[in-house]
């Protein structure tokens, strides 16, 4: 059962999602907040010896690497079906066939239907089966596990955190309201012009299309910018503030089974999971007395990439399928 | 910088910059308003977060625009694949998913670069390179089509270009004597013509010996005398014609295209290929045709206007 500061959060979540600030919880349930005073009490000096062993601990890479190859092989599916004619999954990522079924993503089907305001049967049944599935696996799931650019993103990132080390760049964060914006006009663009707009700088369809057909030189080179602009500029600049793949995903996959849980008892609130996110304000709830109850739920701006779940010293981040535990 | 931003709690601090660390520390304390007001150092910072995100967004937009304006502004037709909706609909219906390249036996759709300023992503044929020549006999790529870009049926309330009805399902001559023979089309995508009469080697009564377009063609035409069902390179097929009827004789479509007697200025008789109303916009005639640039081109969404 879901406590009253619970769903209270689920709404913030919403809100965070679309753009808000995290705020401090306005309710804590009387159980977290037991906890959160015995932490208060901890002895100083264990506390830090514990942080300085965890810190001390090799890397763990499980869930990206699960996750690096999954997101590859998808990729990589369309294409040897395509060159060795396999037949398997056709198409591209905006929209394909899997053994004959239609897939079809779902901001790319929202453009179209929008440009041209007909739906046929076949983009229907494409639509469905993606919406049931991402409803299930947790909308932006498809960022992190699918989306070609995310993996070049996340490259690119790395180089970025090395030189922001280096202080030869600072990170300047955006207005994260952009996206929704960006949404919006996006949208209203394609009802407007009648021709899926996005659908012409979306460096999901670009690199996805790239590596199935062959480059398209201009195309690709749009892509390069927004990868060099977010290595020397804006960290994850595309992924964070502007996609509105993104949104779309996340509000499919708000009431999503499939999500990262906190635990707040084990947690140390050292922040090291807040580093390595890529939305860090879904993860507000691990910043010491934030937790709203021992157990939190992450929201649906999570891209259930599993970063968190890796660098978590403690265990106090992991996987979760909402009544699969009770189930079991 | 305006000023007027940042909240009035800190004007003591504004008007005094020395005691801004007591105007901050002020600041920070919660007012019985509700939120605290921020500090001189973060208003600046929340300004400068907020100019960034317009320069990100105003650029993001102008890219999506300059992928938009090519199309608005587009001067060539491009020939779309069989089936397809009338460009206006066809670029608003088309998710740009090249399942209809897959599908292809020849290869012949191409998906547009950025550059190509007709909608990136979107495929076409270059019928010179390689044209359509129905060698998948159910024309595939509108079957494969998952947005009903491209279509066996128009829904109804769609218009249709003045002279883009064929007048009969169009007979397929590789299946002439299949009990179906025709191709699941309504539509033409387009109509062939002589644009240049001058250079037809026909109108100049003259033969063709040789590989039609060259040693190094890579296009692929499917010849009912090798193989019915499998497309050959047209650089392996060499000709040898007393007069070249090459674009009659690789046409896929019965009765599109024929070689008609006409008569001269000078009185004498001429030769000459004439397309008839059947014609579907395939460009096999354009891509096979041994003059260089082509004498007989298709032209991308053209109707039937009668025989000219």
């Amino acid at each position: 059962m879901k406590s009253p500061a619970l769903r209270r959060r689920f709404v913030e979540q919403i809100k965070v999602m679309f753009g808000a600030e995290p705020q401090k919880p306005a309710l804590i349930e009387e159980r977290a907040i037991k906890v959160h005073t015995l932490k208060r009490m901890t002895n100083k000096a264990e506390l830090a010896a514990a942080k300085e062993a965890h810190r001390a601990r090799a890397k763990n890479h499980k869930w990206r690497n699960i996750r690096w190859a999954t997101l590859l092989f998808v990729n990589l599916l369309f294409v040897v079906s395509y060159h060795f004619d396999i037949q398997l999954l056709e198409g591209a990522l905006t929209a394909s066939r899997f053994a004959g079924f239609h897939l079809i993503d779902l901001n790319s089907a929202l453009q179209v239907m929008l440009a041209h305001k007909h739906v046929i049967t076949n983009l229907l049944i494409g639509t469905g089966t993606v919406l049931v599935l991402w409803l299930l696996l947790g909308g932006r799931t498809f960022c992190s596990w699918v989306c070609p650019y995310h993996l070049l993103a996340e490259w690119a990132e790395k180089i970025h955190l090395w030189l922001v080390q280096k202080k030869l760049v600072a990170d300047t964060p955006i207005d994260r309201r952009w996206r929704t914006v960006s949404w919006a006009i996006f949208a209203l663009l394609a009802l407007a012009t009648g021709y899926t707009v996005y659908e012409s700088i979306s460096p999901t369809g670009i690199v996805s299309r790239a590596l199935i057909y062959g480059g398209s030189i201009l195309a690709l080179l749009w892509v390069l910018a927004l990868l060099v602009f977010e290595i020397f500029f804006v960290r994850r600049a595309w992924c964070r503030y502007a996609c509105p793949i993104g949104l779309t995903y996340g509000v499919v996959g708000i009431a999503s089974p499939v999500r990262i849980k906190y635990t707040l008892e084990g947690c140390f609130h050292e922040g090291d999971c807040r580093k390595v996110c890529l939305v860090p304000h879904v993860l507000d709830t691990v910043i010491k007395g934030r937790a709203v109850d021992t157990e939190v739920p992450i929201g649906p701006d999570c891209t259930r990439c599993g970063l968190c779940v890796d660098t978590c010293p403690t265990g106090s981040l992991k996987f979760d399928v909402k009544g699969l535990s009770k189930l079991m | 910088m305006n000023d007027n931003d940042a909240p009035e709690k800190v004007g003591a601090g504004e008007t005094a910059p020395a005691e801004s660390p007591t105007a901050d520390l002020s600041g920070a304390s919660p007012t019985p308003g509700g939120k605290p007001p921020m500090s001189k150092e973060r208003a600046r910072q929340a300004r400068r977060r907020f100019l960034r995100t317009i320069l990100l967004g105003g650029g993001v937009f102008g890219a999506a625009l300059s992928g938009y304006l090519p199309v608005a502004y587009a001067q060539k037709k491009r020939l779309r694949p069989p089936g397809a909706l009338d460009e206006k609909d066809f670029l608003a219906s088309c998710i740009k998913c090249g399942q209809c390249v897959q599908v292809c036996p020849v290869n012949a759709i191409k998906l547009a670069d950025l550059s190509d300023g007709f909608g990136v992503g979107t495929p076409h044929i270059d019928a010179r390179e390689q044209a359509c020549d129905f060698s998948c006999d159910a024309v595939q790529c509108i079957l494969a089509c998952p947005t009903g870009s491209l279509t066996y049926h128009k829904p109804p309330y769609m218009s249709v270009r003045p002279g883009a009805k064929l007048a009969e399902k169009p007979i397929l001559l590789a299946k002439e004597k299949d009990p179906e023979p025709t191709l699941n089309l309504t539509e033409r995508i387009g109509v062939a013509r002589l644009t240049r009469p001058e250079s037809c080697l026909a109108m100049q009564g003259k033969g063709f010996k040789g590989q039609a377009r060259g040693p190094s063609f890579k296009g692929e035409l499917r010849y009912m005398s090798v193989d019915r069902w499998r497309p050959i390179k047209v650089a392996d097929h060499p000709y040898d014609v007393e007069l070249c009827d090459l674009c009659v004789t690789a046409c896929p479509i019965k009765g599109a295209i024929s070689l008609e007697t006409v008569f001269a200025p000078d009185g004498g008789q001429r030769k000459t290929p004439v397309v008839h109303e059947p014609c579907v916009g395939c460009g096999v005639c354009e891509m096979i045709c041994p003059t260089e640039p082509a004498s007989i081109e298709v032209i991308p969404g053209e109707g039937w206007r009668g025989t000219t």
